[in-house]
């Protein structure tokens, strides 16, 4: 089997696939918190997405995809046999993973993809980790099995209350709180409004909180400066200095209108695609 | 000819695509000579019998040589003669800054009417490549020795380009999908094709040299890796200097301010100008555009936002023109087209409305006492502030060395900043086995200068792996 082939792709939810993609050294040298950037096409933009998991022995990375714009939907399209075009990586700065005590990892959507990994190393440092998964409804909850097979604790959460907790994941870390439960670190992963609201609710407490940011990438080594961020008051680039970066200190105002930079964009290629599609 | 006539003749004048048509389109800018204007203009040559010419090249091209072949008309040969010195010609004879090199020691410059030793070079690589066989040159008897090549750029090709002829086995590690470096990813189309590159690198793939891209040294694999896991005998870094600065002014984050880095890349590497590319790039049809900076890359940057439908494309730089970095010929050609030069004007702040740059509030000044770089030192005139409308911004004030590598491999010693500590003549870093050149050794230069430390440290590490001694 070649390098960059597809060895297993399959639905995790609507729109939500996950892919096995044979990548060996990647495989190896990757840590939990870092990505790749791939094309999905041979004349495609290049976009980042981060490694869920990896297996040494049988040489796979994986990776799982929400189908949002253009590139997003291709790559979807794509099955076993398939194989990536090109495809960089691991990059960006691992996740700083310690024995801080008590951990809760929050997943929203796709975020599960990267807060999945994290978990099994937080468990592995020895951690007491909890895990909070949140999706708008049952379906869209992913890796909760993995995650049950690593972390003490977890909670799924869903919008509409069609499976486990009734609420935000906000909510479910809000009445951890609440509860008295003394908690070390938290890493935020999902939607820019998750992750603002996650470092509302931990800053009162002072609690060490970590998100990790997704914004519009071109190269992923810090050649062009396209993903800068504002962190406290300086401009750092989410490739190689992030992804994750304090998140009482992110500008995420900043973040979600440079990541809208496009949208217009966007949604012209995804007409053109459906178009396509249609005839 | 007397030596009196030859004085006596003009400079040949470069064809070129109309200003009003090529403003419009990406196609290269010089058309090139054809061999009746290649040849009269070799006959223009003094043949000083010492040339300074040859003392301005980096890379001590004989260039009185291939003149002279030329003037004969025996391009095959004058080629040859280039090719001894220089393995990327069609690249050079584009992007060098002859004026400052050879055409600058040029005895006719106190006439006014340098040799167009760049014009020729150019002609004599573009007259091989159209010739159904060139004159490959093969490689000496394979050595078994393996030598990884960092980087892709214009230092790492040529490096490649001499190791590969050695002997050696060369595997050349790209981070991005495409091989080049900046000829890819920088320089734009209309001043270099990529094709040119294109061919440049299919000539490295036959003399043997494999490319592997989207790898990351220092992430993938690390110095050490390559050495002791993978089993190469030497590396060369050749990483350049991908790591843009910005001016620290308030709104540089706003959507709309781009580094040249992000916009050319988006443009050139990523092909955001041609209809069905995937990649986007700001829609500039009718909008304004303000470059920052006086180099090659901000000459770049804003002749493009002009091909991509800007109403205004103006560069906004600190200095007086005198001072601008950039070859005279890009300054040229961007006027040609319509570029606006806003001199002396230093940016104060970005502005904008919902995170969209609107406007900018520029200042003028002027020129004090010269600095460090012997520039005269650009001094605000206070109560000149003004603010202009901008839709979008892009900064070219130059690169830092990218850090990406030398943060894996801590027994690198590198420069406060940020340059990898080489030696001049040999790129012999501070590890064992580990050469550098270009960009990441000097900081932001020339391809010219990149190409010559390549070939200066492919020597070296041929001599290394010889005698086996560090």
């Amino acid at each position: 089997m070649g390098v960059n082939e597809i060895m297993e792709a399959r639905f995790l939810a609507p729109g939500v696939k996950s892919f096995l993609i044979r990548a060996p050294k990647i495989a190896l040298r990757r840590k939990p918190g870092q990505f790749v950037i791939l094309r999905a096409t041979d004349d495609g933009e290049r976009i980042p997405i981060t490694i869920a998991d990896s297996d040494t022995d049988a040489g796979w990375i994986r990776i799982i995809v929400q189908a949002v714009g253009k590139t997003t939907t291709v790559l979807n399209r794509l099955g076993t046999g398939d194989v990536i075009p090109d495809l960089a990586g691991p990059l960006g700065m691992a996740s700083e993973i310690e024995q801080y005590g008590t951990t809760v990892t929050i997943g929203g959507g796709v975020g599960t993809a990267i807060a999945y990994p994290v978990t099994a190393a937080l468990k592995e440092a020895g951690n007491e980790v909890i895990a909070i998964v949140g999706g708008r409804t049952a379906e869209y909850v992913i890796l909760e099995d993995e995650l049950r097979a690593v972390a003490d604790e977890v909670y799924p959460c869903t919008d509409d209350g069609s499976y486990g907790y009734h609420g935000f994941v906000t909510a479910k870390l809000q009445d951890l709180i609440d509860e008295g439960r003394h908690l070390d670190f938290v890493l935020a992963v999902g939607p820019i409004p998750m992750m603002r609201a996650v470092a509302e609710v931990t800053r009162p407490h002072g609690i060490h909180t970590v998100a990790s940011l997704n914004p519009i990438m071109v190269d992923g080594t810090g050649m062009c400066g396209g993903c800068r961020v504002i962190v406290g008051e300086e401009t750092r680039f989410a490739c190689v200095d992030g992804p994750e970066f304090d998140a009482h200190l992110v500008d995420f105002d900043l973040l979600d209108r440079r990541n809208r930079a496009y949208t217009w964009w966007e949604e012209w290629r995804m007409c053109q695609l459906e178009e396509a599609g249609a005839s | 000819m007397t030596r009196k006539e030859r004085m006596a003749l003009p400079r040949v004048v470069m064809p070129e695509q109309d200003p009003g048509v090529r403003r419009v389109n990406f196609d290269e800018v010089n058309l090139g000579l054809m061999a009746e204007m290649a040849i009269r203009e070799a006959e223009r040559c003094l043949l000083c019998p010492k040339p300074k010419c040859v003392e301005g090249c980096p890379v001590n091209i004989q260039i009185d040589e291939f003149i002279a072949l030329v003037a004969e008309g025996d391009f095959a040969g004058a080629i040859e003669v280039i090719k001894r010195d220089n393995s990327l010609p069609a690249i050079c004879g584009r992007v060098c800054p002859q004026e400052e090199q050879c055409e600058g020691m040029c005895t006719l410059v106190a006439k006014g009417r340098p040799i167009a030793i760049g014009y020729l070079e150019r002609f004599l690589a573009d007259w091989e490549r159209a010739q159904d066989e060139s004159a490959a040159i093969e490689p000496a008897p394979a050595t078994g020795k393996r030598i990884a090549v960092v980087g892709s750029g214009p230092a790492g090709l040529a490096c490649a380009t001499d190791l590969a002829r050695a002997g050696h086995e060369v595997t050349v590690f790209e981070a991005l999908h495409q091989p080049g470096g900046v000829l890819v990813y920088g320089i734009p189309e209309f001043r270099l094709p990529k094709q040119i590159v294109a061919a440049e690198i299919a000539g490295l793939e036959e003399l043997g040299v494999r490319f592997e891209t989207n790898a990351v040294i220092g992430l993938i694999d690390t110095l050490d890796d390559l050495l002791e896991t993978e089993g190469f005998d030497a590396v060369f870094v050749g990483v350049g200097a991908g790591l843009p600065r910005f001016m620290n002014i308030p709104g540089e984050n706003l959507v709309g301010v781009y580094s040249a880095n992000e916009f050319l890349t988006r443009v050139n590497l990523m092909k955001a100008y041609a209809e069905g590319a995937d990649t986007p790039v700001f829609d500039l049809l009718g909008k304004r555009v303000a470059v920052f900076g006086g180099g090659n890359t901000a000459m770049d940057a804003v002749r493009t936002a002009l091909r991509l439908g800007a109403s205004w494309a103006g560069i906004v730089y600190r200095r007086s023109e005198e001072e601008m970095p950039a070859r005279v010929e890009e300054v040229h050609h961007a006027k040609d087209e319509g570029v606006d030069f806003v001199t002396l004007t230093a940016p104060l702040e970005f502005y904008g409305d919902d995170g969209w740059l609107t406007g900018m509030r520029l200042q003028k000044m002027e020129l004090g006492e010269p600095d460090d770089s012997g520039r005269r030192r650009p001094v605000p005139i206070p109560g000149s502030e003004y603010d202009a409308d901008v839709d979008v911004a892009v900064v070219a004030i130059g690169n830092e060395p990218n850090p990406l590598l030398a943060k894996t491999a801590p027994d690198l010693e590198h420069t406060r900043r940020g340059t990898l500590v080489a030696d001049d003549e040999t790129g012999k870093t501070t590890k064992r086995g580990v050469f550098a050149g270009g960009d990441i050794v000097t900081g932001g230069a020339t391809v010219i200068l990149a190409m010559g430390a390549g070939r200066r440290a492919a020597a070296a590490i041929n001599e290394y792996l010889e005698a086996g001694a560090w």
